[in-house]
């Protein structure tokens, strides 16, 4: 039996929903959707630390709350340190035992300003699960820059201008800097990809020590595209090559998602308002040549052409 | 009969931290705490204490650990000081908003910028108005004992607040002195194992640390304010409770030294009321009637049991190793309040010893002079032993 909203796959139990409905998200969210989809391949028997953001704002405005499991919010930066004293706690007195811990945040506290707590969290070894939802900007105060910002993407404090063609800086390279840890588990998935989701979730708990899952999430309230069509465009970023799928264990690059044809990068950009001007001011070509070369380094160093 | 044992001022709170069976604990080092954390680290290192020690990279983490060990429901503490402390400031006031029983030992130092690794209270007095209870020790005894008392109010199920404990760096810190110890046993029947209202628990989900609207944001704050007002209560029951336990007792919020018929009282926080008691000793030898108050816990702040002990004074000489930039001592600031309105003492705020500076027996004598001879209010704080010739004309 399945229920309405969950996948058909179901795996919460029919009636016992972990993640209510009713939050405050924006239409289209990938966010939200996300974190659902991780809180069904977890299960009951999961403590979630939560950083400042979209995902908190929204699913825990006082007395209501979205969340079916033990949850708990800090500040914005320091959810990695909280679930380490949290598993700490549950050490100390024997309760540890079949206990899922989940730390997670927006890529602003995960890139920025709390990364490091999360390295911290990474190099004491932790049993936890470290999850960023990247949606690519600080979408909860109005789509400022973060580190996760993709290179070229107008924000309102990287915006697009009569000299400037938004955002200069190139993305920063989460999952390897995770995976320099030396931690067992650092790897990406998208929410337009449900399945594979659910499961890489399920796999990746299994797995003890520390653990990084980057998420690619759509937001069409900062990236300015159709609110129907954030799936959509969360797969073309992966099927541009601007978003590789892959794992890290190890150290060593596996479960790469090849893809049979690599579609060019414009067919990504034109669905969203944020990359809009490279298409109208003059020198564009040369800014989408660029973004481009970025994906083309992607296929050629993660060997995404099948 | 327990004998006098001499250990350091920070083995003191360390040992008395381990017979509160702490089941988590976190730090970060920093100048002069860290012979307390490396204490606490080798006791668990050596199966001691029962307890999990996490090694953090930064204070502001060091909080963040304790903050989810506390809301997970267990014992915590920690211990910092200056820079540390104020690294920690976004999770103080989370701590404290989250009502969670956390314990630190504040080992007072004075904060940069210059860096300076030497004692004055500035750091612990500028996080005053987080929601901590804050209470001051002169000796290694009194911080030793605290530690129960800190938990046993904190995690009161009435109060649920975090409290500090403040020692002077260096000056307790590394100083050995005798103390008497106390017995696991007699801290076994002080303080029973801390049982949260509320914690994490896949058995009983529950979502901590919601963001509150303007519609209960206030009322939740008033809440806070009311529970640190509530306290007091709880206070003088945990002292009175001491007391009776270990044979050792203690006023909840000071001590008076000479002050019965005296017409100048000196107050003062921490290490500094020894000075001040040899002082006090020596003045009434020559005939002047003066005492000292002792401040131990400055919030609450204790304004009625403050004005009962201070009003039949002429004059109080605060002299606080804190200033309010701009203003005074918060000290003497916060004591004016227990005046307003009652004809009590005039009172003068003396600022002393920042940055490790000494304060000699003849510095406090030179301040009770001064105080003696003041007889209008003073704007600001007197300094106390400013060296001019080293001060550059240009400031």
């Amino acid at each position: 039996m399945t229920q309405p909203g969950s996948l058909k796959e179901g795996f919460i139990e029919p009636g016992k929903r972990l993640f209510a409905p009713g939050h405050r998200g924006c239409a289209g969210c990938g966010e939200l959707l996300a974190a659902r989809l991780v809180l069904e391949a977890a299960g009951p028997n999961t403590i979630i630390t939560n950083n400042t953001g979209c995902l908190e704002v929204t699913t825990t405005p006082f007395p209501t709350s979205s969340w079916g499991v033990p949850w708990v919010h800090s500040l914005f930066e320091n959810a990695a340190a909280v679930a380490s004293g949290i598993e700490a706690a549950l050490i100390a007195t024997g309760k540890r035992e079949g206990i899922n811990i989940i730390a997670q945040g927006g890529d602003g506290s995960t890139f920025d300003i709390g990364i490091g707590l999360i390295s911290g969290m990474l190099e004491r070894g932790h049993d936890i699960l470290y999850i960023c939802y990247d949606n690519e900007a600080y979408m909860n105060t109005g789509i400022q820059r973060s580190g996760a910002t993709p290179t070229y993407a107008s924000t309102t404090t990287s915006p697009s201008g009569k000299i400037s063609w938004g955002n200069t800086r190139p993305k920063k390279p989460m999952p390897e800097i995770m995976a320099a840890h030396g931690i067992p588990y650092s790897g990406t998935a998208s929410v337009s990809y449900p399945r594979e989701l659910l499961r890489k979730v399920k796999k990746v708990l299994e797995i003890e020590g520390p653990k990084y899952l980057h998420i690619h999430v759509p937001c069409p309230t900062g990236w300015y595209c159709d609110t129907a069509e954030s799936i959509k465009v969360g797969k073309l970023a992966v099927e541009t090559a601007l978003f590789p799928i892959y794992d890290i264990e190890d150290g060593v690059v596996t479960n790469v998602k090849r893809l049979k044809e690599i579609k060019p990068v414009t067919e990504y950009l034109k669905t969203q308002r944020r990359f809009a001007h490279m298409f109208k001011k003059e020198g564009g070509d040369e800014i989408i040549s660029a973004i481009q070369a970025i994906a083309d380094k992607n296929v050629e160093r993660l060997g995404l052409k099948r | 009969m327990i004998e006098n044992t001499v250990v350091e001022g920070s083995y003191a709170v360390a040992e008395a931290v381990k017979l509160c069976r702490p089941k988590v604990i976190s730090a970060y080092p920093i100048t002069p705490q860290t012979h307390i954390v490396e204490d606490l680290s080798q006791m668990v290192a050596d199966g001691e204490i029962d307890c999990e020690y996490v090694v953090v990279e930064s204070e502001f983490a060091a909080a963040s650990v304790v903050m989810g060990a506390s809301t997970a429901g267990v014992r915590t503490y920690t211990a910092t000081t200056a820079q540390g402390l104020f690294l920690m400031y976004e999770v103080l006031y989370n701590i404290a908003g989250s009502r969670l029983p956390v314990n630190m030992t504040c080992a007072n130092r004075a904060p940069s910028a210059p860096i300076s690794i030497w004692n004055d209270q500035q750091d612990s007095v500028a996080v005053r108005d987080a929601g901590w209870i804050q209470i001051y020790c002169e000796d290694s005894q009194e911080i030793h004992d605290f530690q129960p008392i800190a938990h046993k109010v904190g995690e009161n199920p009435r109060i649920r607040l975090p409290v500090m404990t403040m020692m002077d760096g260096f000056i307790l810190t590394h100083t050995y002195e005798p103390i008497k110890r106390m017995e696991q046993e007699e801290v076994d029947e002080f303080l029973p194992p801390y049982d949260p209202v509320v914690k994490l628990d896949t058995a009983r989900p529950l979502t901590f640390g919601a963001f509150a609207m303007p519609d209960t944001y206030h009322e939740i704050r008033y809440m806070l304010s009311r529970a640190m007002m509530n306290s007091k209560g709880v206070l003088e029951d945990a002292f009175k409770e001491f007391g009776e336990v270990f044979g050792r007792e203690y006023h909840p919020y000071f001590e008076e030294y000479r002050t019965e018929d005296a017409d100048i009282i000196l107050m003062t926080m921490g290490s500094l009321a020894g000075t001040i008691k040899d002082a006090v000793d020596r003045l009434r030898d020559d005939g002047e009637k003066v005492g000292l108050l002792k401040l131990r816990t400055a919030r609450p702040w204790p304004t009625a049991e403050l004005r009962k002990a201070l009003d039949h004074a002429s004059v109080v000489a605060v002299i606080e190793k804190d200033i309010s930039l701009g203003h005074e001592g918060t000290i003497s600031s916060d004591l004016k309040t227990a005046f307003h309105r009652h004809d009590g003492p005039l009172i003068h705020s003396f600022v002393a010893g920042l940055g490790g500076r000494d304060i000699r027996v003849a510095d406090i004598k030179w301040a009770y002079e001064k105080a003696k001879s003041l007889r209008e209010p003073v704007d600001g704080s007197i300094w106390v032993g400013v060296n001019h010739d080293i001060i550059p004309e240009v400031v």
